[in-house]
């Protein structure tokens, strides 16, 4: 066994046995444990788990990538995915904490007293939930199998079980402390190689503010302004002002992102477990904090792997890279196939340009750009090594997470509240569990055989989220009136202009060639890509809730007195049941 | 009492009203619409509006949670709504 597949072994086993042992300390005994951690879930503790439960294997490995390739335009990824939380700390967290139940659907269920409401939303928690799951479950095999040269499905099979003792054992309880363990191993997993890349480039070791300096070469030259002239000088798109389809579609695109992310109930869920409102708003705070330690540093992990890549392949400008001096990660990453050359010209060197004519590096998968970073900067094993931890620490915590939302859902939204009532404790308890460990067992067949609309499905989440979830939890607290049939009307106008225009562009259940008005790009509405029309569909469901509200009166004076509890926060009591 | 819950919330959604307003202003403000002109200036190797994009709005997001989070605490005490 080599050096770097040892290493690999130590940090992969070794992080897996600290969550074991921390699982056995954290098991849940009740309900409260189970779903809210007992409600004793300090604010740094609960920034910590977000933190973790938030920074999914998208974020991980694919957000500096796409950030690599699209430059400035990846900045919707940056701004949507962290300013959700300044609307979490004001117009959500604080007022459903004090409010004071488990989940989100049943918060929906007393705020608009209805069964509908509540059945509505655990569809749309369900959908989002395993949508994205699946993109967690491809993230575990894609690192076993490439790190540990583990067979995919085995690789896979390991990650299930891993979640299955924890998750299951824990509940919220033991997840929460995994997720703080996951937090570390992930933090420093994606940082140390940031700063090794950037201490080699700029001299300075702190990646945001290399980012912003002078190439350490001596020639003076800030880094940013060396990548946007390498690859305008190849034809593509000045790296600090290239656009994604236009000013518009990038406004509505980030725009859906953050109240995606306001709207997602894995992370909204997490605030029901702190003692108070002030912690509530607290936590949402510290999570930023820990999210935004990651998401500062990858635009830099993002420009300088770009810089590296192109610096590979044509050292100094027309002096390419011979093919067959290519160096171990191109052949190591060529065998995954997710790199691929193709000699066009016949020179036996490697041409990387814009113009698909010309162009030799005829694939080059964004994914790779952070798990190849430590390799192509020639850093030392034990760093590559910690990568491979971290990329697995990220999709491990945030499937557990997923996995609690969907449990608690069907456990206590579907089945104690509204098919089986009189469900004891101990047996809500038990069904908790046994509906985790099938929904473990569906996320890992589908991981394993992704639908053929995988990639299209994070649209769907964050869709659904924006377009129906956000705007029904924010109108519940800020408008005292608004009453269960308009916001339910409201909801599923929300839902079904998002869907029908992901479906018109992407096809029915993302089926090529079932979209019913025609194909891509020319027929958007003003520009705007499916994937950011989520915030066209929140505006639809406030639109329709508020116009049902004429027709349909004011929700009762009870119902208009708990909103009235839930601004103020009073005397807080722990999260309790009914 | 019903009048204290009412000024209550009132300086709460003046509070709300002024973060997202910055909120607003720093990411879709500066770092989408104004980065045009903004990327004439230059935060040493960052064009501006760039860097508003990419590094701004989220320092800034992060400081508008913790002044709203101290803000808020101030006004629980005021009014003894603390839980």
């Amino acid at each position: 066994m080599d050096e770097l597949k040892l290493y690999t072994y130590i940090a992969v086993f070794g992080t897996f046995a600290l969550y074991f042992a921390i699982a056995w300390w954290a098991r849940a005994g009740s309900t409260s444990d189970f779903y809210v951690a007992g409600g004793g879930i300090t604010p740094l503790q609960n920034g910590m788990a977000i933190g973790a439960d938030w920074m999914s294997a998208a974020s991980f490995i694919s957000m500096a990538g796409m950030i690599a390739f699209m430059g400035y335009g990846g900045s919707v990824f940056l701004m949507g995915w962290t300013g959700g939380y300044v609307l979490l700390a004001m117009l959500l967290a604080p007022y459903m904490r004090k409010h004071g139940k488990f989940t989100v659907p049943e918060f929906i269920f007393d705020r608009y007293y209805s069964k509908t409401a509540r059945i509505v939303a655990v569809i749309c928690l369900i959908i989002a939930s395993l949508t994205y799951i699946i993109g967690q479950m491809k993230g575990v095999g894609v690192a076993f199998s490439r790190f540990l040269e583990v067979d995919y499905g085995l690789g896979l099979g390991i990650g299930m079980f891993v979640v299955w003792v924890y998750a299951v054992l824990g509940g919220m309880k033991g997840i929460t402390y995994t997720q703080i363990a996951q937090y570390v191993v992930m933090i420093f997993a994606y940082t140390i190689p940031a700063v090794f890349i950037s201490l080699q480039l700029t001299g300075n070791p702190i990646p945001q503010l290399g980012l912003g300096s002078t190439l350490a070469d001596g020639s003076g030259v800030y880094l940013l302004d060396k990548l946007d002239m390498v690859v305008t000088d190849l034809g593509f798109k000045e790296y600090t002002t290239a656009n994604l389809g236009g000013g518009l579609n990038m406004f509505a695109y980030t725009m859906s992102l953050m109240i995606g992310t306001a709207g997602l109930p894995h992370v909204i869920m997490r605030f029901f477990t702190v003692p108070s409102v002030q912690a509530a708003r607290q936590s949402a705070g510290y999570a930023l904090v820990f999210i935004g330690l990651l998401y500062t540093v990858a635009p830099a992990v993002g420009a300088m792997a770009r810089l590296n890549l192109m610096n590979t392949i044509e050292p100094t400008a027309g002096q390419n890279l011979e093919y067959a001096e290519r160096p171990q990660w191109f052949k190591d990453w060529e065998q995954t196939g997710l790199l691929k050359y193709e000699d066009k010209n016949g020179d036996g060197k490697i041409q990387y340009t814009a113009d698909k004519a010309t162009n030799e590096m005829i694939k080059v998968d964004r994914d790779i750009m952070v798990l190849a970073n430590p390799a192509i900067a020639n850093l030392p094993n034990w760093v590559i090594a910690l990568v491979a931890a971290g990329g697995l620490a990220a999709a491990l915590s945030t499937a557990a997470g997923l996995l609690l939302a969907i449990s608690s859902s069907i456990s206590h939204d579907l089945m104690k509240g509204v098919l089986t009532p009189d469900l004891s404790e101990k047996n809500e308890l038990l069904a908790g569990r046994v509906v985790m460990t099938i929904a473990i067992l569906i996320s890992g067949y589908l991981g394993l055989n992704p639908p053929g609309f995988a990639a299209g499905t994070v649209a769907l989440a964050f869709g659904l989220a924006a377009s129906s979830i956000f705007p029904a939890l924010m109108m519940g607290i800020f408008s005292k009136k608004m009453s269960g049939k308009a916001a339910v009307t409201g909801m599923i106008a929300g839902i079904g202009v998002t869907m029908l225009y992901v479906f018109q562009h992407k096809g029915i259940m993302f089926i090529p060639g079932t979209s019913f008005l025609g194909g891509m790009g020319k027929d958007w509405f003003f520009g705007i890509s499916p994937n950011a029309f989520g915030s066209v569909g929140a505006l639809v469901n406030f639109a329709v809730a508020f116009a049902m509200l004429k027709v349909t009166g004011p929700a009762p004076a009870h119902i208009q007195e708990m909103v009235q509890n839930m601004r103020i926060p009073g005397n807080v009591s722990a999260a309790h049941d009914h | 009492m019903e009048e204290n819950k009412k000024a209550y919330w009132q300086e709460n959604l003046r509070l709300i009203f002024i973060c997202l307003a910055i909120w607003f202003a720093v990411s879709f403000g500066l770092g989408l619409l104004l980065v045009e002109p903004l990327n004439e200036f230059r935060l040493g190797g960052y064009k501006l509006g760039f860097w508003f994009a990419q590094q701004g709005s989220i320092y800034s997001f992060l400081g508008l949670i913790f002044w709203y989070g101290a803000k808020m605490n101030k006004l629980d005490k005021k009014y003894h709504a603390e839980g």
